[in-house]
């Protein structure tokens, strides 16, 4: 039977073409901007022979908002929601990277109390984007149950975001020089209960994939990035970790405390789909892990730095009552947060990778210039490399394995 | 901590041309615009600056000479740490640089972003063309005399445009409302809907 089926060469089947017949040649294909699995506004034009992709071109600037240029014409602390809306699945995590970076700027030590409040939220953002590209990743695949699970969990730490911070989703909740208010009374309580009863419920999701064999079949060996490769095209997070680079900027570089922790750094030896799959599970408990460490060492203290008179706000209660206070948060709400000159540039491992705030400043309140390097932009700039070779729907696999999210990929 | 500082002392000893740059936190340096791909590359081979952690332009604004710098931030995977090169364009009509997609492919994306924001030509990248605006649009948003509130121009397809005769508006508010300006005296940095206000110096608008 197989000898039946005979391969004519283009120009034979050219001269044939007009009885009507389809010539072999490629197709364009777009997907996106408004495409479920390309997880917000992402478009890809790709190139397929037959179902195997031959060009891949990513399509990204539609959630472009000019942050960059907004945050040139604002005071520091003013700058402060908008990371919320980088990667908006993740805002207590780039709160905490950006008002880093301006205190490094500042060199401005906030106190240990304050640097744990940041540990634990940015480990409990961790936790809820990790939760999200999970359940997002299932249900790329065909596996619907997980996302269930996942946004059940997610709920929950949205409930603890929404007493800490006022917000469940923009959470704004870090200031330069210390953060928006203390943790409320039994709010650790309830951090660490909620750790206790999702440590067996995360047990239970991720063994929905790790051993299901669909879920295998559509990852395993799938969107393989060599280690080289993931350098050279910049990739951080757990995209990287999964191509066998152990960099995570928290043990190699830490900043607020990250040094007095216990953990683990997952690191994967394919750098296919399923290894990025299993890095983020694992940093799901490894966060875990740390978060638990914060709250059973959880300094005393204030939870901002008090002798920072030009960068913090005073008391409430004395803004209201005295004149001095009074005048020093007017100049700070008018002129901002006073900053040497100079630049920095501070990365934070964020849940999708490292965010970096390239500061130049000129002194006063305002950035002269403030660069954002979204994880996410620099993730997807491999897509191109990645798609071409794989099946059609192996890009979908490829796109929920990176986690990428759109915010701070077009800024 | 000597490791780092290492860095620029070496550059400084293998390229006389490289002078240090203020730096609050990495070791920094300045290079002239033509050596810069020379320069990265040494760093990336010989000191394993493996990964480019970033690539950005700073506009120091209209008639400032130099107006634009290109800087480079190189990040060690083995060596935990991280490098600052920054290197001048030459020309402020016409930026240029040489391109660094030949040494990181992950350049590639960075360049095309300075290219799209401030309008700084890449020679030699393999692409250059808009990332996060549209193709075709006029200008170079991060530029300092482009506003704050965006510019008129015409939509991406001008197709819709021909039909619907919609265009690309400015905001509403020019300097946006309670934005605090850079600098200057205190009466107008206070943040307030700059083009609706009125204050000592600026009478108040006749409304009739």
């Amino acid at each position: 039977m197989a000898n039946d089926f005979t391969f004519p060469d283009n120009a034979a089947k050219t001269a044939t073409a007009a009885a009507g017949e389809f010539l072999p040649e490629k197709m364009s294909i777009n997907m996106g901007p408004s495409h479920p699995s390309t997880h917000g506004v992402l478009r890809l034009q790709m190139e397929l022979d037959g179902e195997i992709v031959t060009k891949a071109d990513p399509v990204v600037g539609y959630l472009h908002r000019g942050d960059e240029k907004i945050a040139e014409n604002m005071t520091y602390n003013q700058f402060v929601p908008y990371t919320d809306r980088l990667d908006y699945l993740a805002p207590l995590a780039n709160n905490v990277a950006y008002a880093i970076a301006v205190e490094r700027l500042a060199r401005l030590e906030v106190p240990p109390r304050c640097q744990a409040i940041r540990v634990i939220i940015a480990e409990l953002a961790r936790i809820s984007s990790h939760l999200m590209g999970l359940g997002a990743f299932g249900i790329d695949v065909g596996a619907w149950t997980v996302f269930l699970y996942t946004f059940t969990e997610r709920e929950k730490l949205y409930r603890l975001f929404e007493e800490l911070t006022g917000a469940r989703f923009t959470t704004s909740y870090t200031r330069i020089g210390g953060v928006a208010r203390d943790v409320p009374d039994g709010w650790l309580g309830r951090v660490n209960a909620f750790c206790d009863q999702f440590l067996p419920i995360l047990e239970e999701t991720l063994a929905l994939l790790t051993r299901n064999k669909i879920f295998l079949d559509r990852t395993a060996g799938i969107g393989v990035i060599a280690k080289e490769d993931a350098i050279a095209y910049g990739l951080t997070g757990p995209n990287l970790r999964a191509s066998g680079v152990p960099l995570d900027l928290r043990k190699d570089k830490p900043y607020s405390g990250y040094e007095q922790y216990e953990f683990d750094v997952p690191v994967g030896s394919h750098g296919d789909c399923y290894d990025r799959y299993l890095c983020r599970g694992e940093e799901m408990r490894q966060s875990v892990r740390i978060v638990r460490q914060a709250i059973k060492r959880f300094p005393g203290g204030d939870w901002y730095a008090r002798d920072a008179r030009r960068i913090f706000a005073p008391p409430k209660d004395k803004i209201l009552t005295s004149m001095e206070e009074l005048i020093q948060n007017f100049m700070l709400v008018t002129e901002g947060p006073q900053m040497p000159a100079g630049e920095v540039y501070f990365e934070a491992e964020n849940p999708k990778g490292a965010l970096g705030f390239y500061i130049v400043s000129k002194g006063g309140g305002v950035p002269w210039r403030l660069k954002i390097r979204g994880p996410s932009f620099c993730n997807l700039s491999i897509l191109p490399k990645v798609c071409v070779g794989a099946m059609i729907a192996d890009i979908v696999s490829i796109l929920g394995s990176f986690d990428f999210v759109m915010g701070e990929c077009d800024r | 901590m000597t490791a780092t500082a290492d860095v620029a002392t070496a550059l400084r000893e293998k390229f006389p041309q490289v002078t240090g740059r203020e730096s609050l936190d990495w070791p920094a340096c300045n290079v002239p615009s033509g050596q810069a791909p020379a320069v990265l590359q040494w760093l990336r081979d010989e000191w394993a600056f493996d990964l480019l952690a970033d690539l950005t332009a700073i506009d120091w604004g209209v008639g400032k000479s130099p107006r634009f710098t290109v800087v480079w931030h190189l990040l060690s995977t083995s060596r935990r740490t991280y490098v600052r090169v920054a290197a001048d364009c030459a020309d402020a009509e016409h930026p240029a640089m040489p391109s660094a997609t030949r040494l990181w492919p992950g350049a590639n994306w960075h360049e095309r972003e300075a290219y799209d924001m401030f309008g700084i030509t890449f020679s030699g990248h393999p692409d250059l063309r808009r990332i996060l605006m549209w193709d075709g649009y006029p200008y170079f948003p991060l530029r300092k005399d482009f506003p704050l509130a965006g510019l008129d121009t015409t939509l991406a397809d001008a197709e819709v445009a021909a039909e619907t005769g919609a265009g690309v508006k400015p905001a509403p508010y020019m300097g946006g409302p309670f934005v605090a300006a850079p600098g200057g005296p205190m009466d107008e940095a206070e943040p307030r809907a700059k083009d609706q206000s009125w204050t000592e110096k600026e009478e108040k608008p006749n409304e009739a």
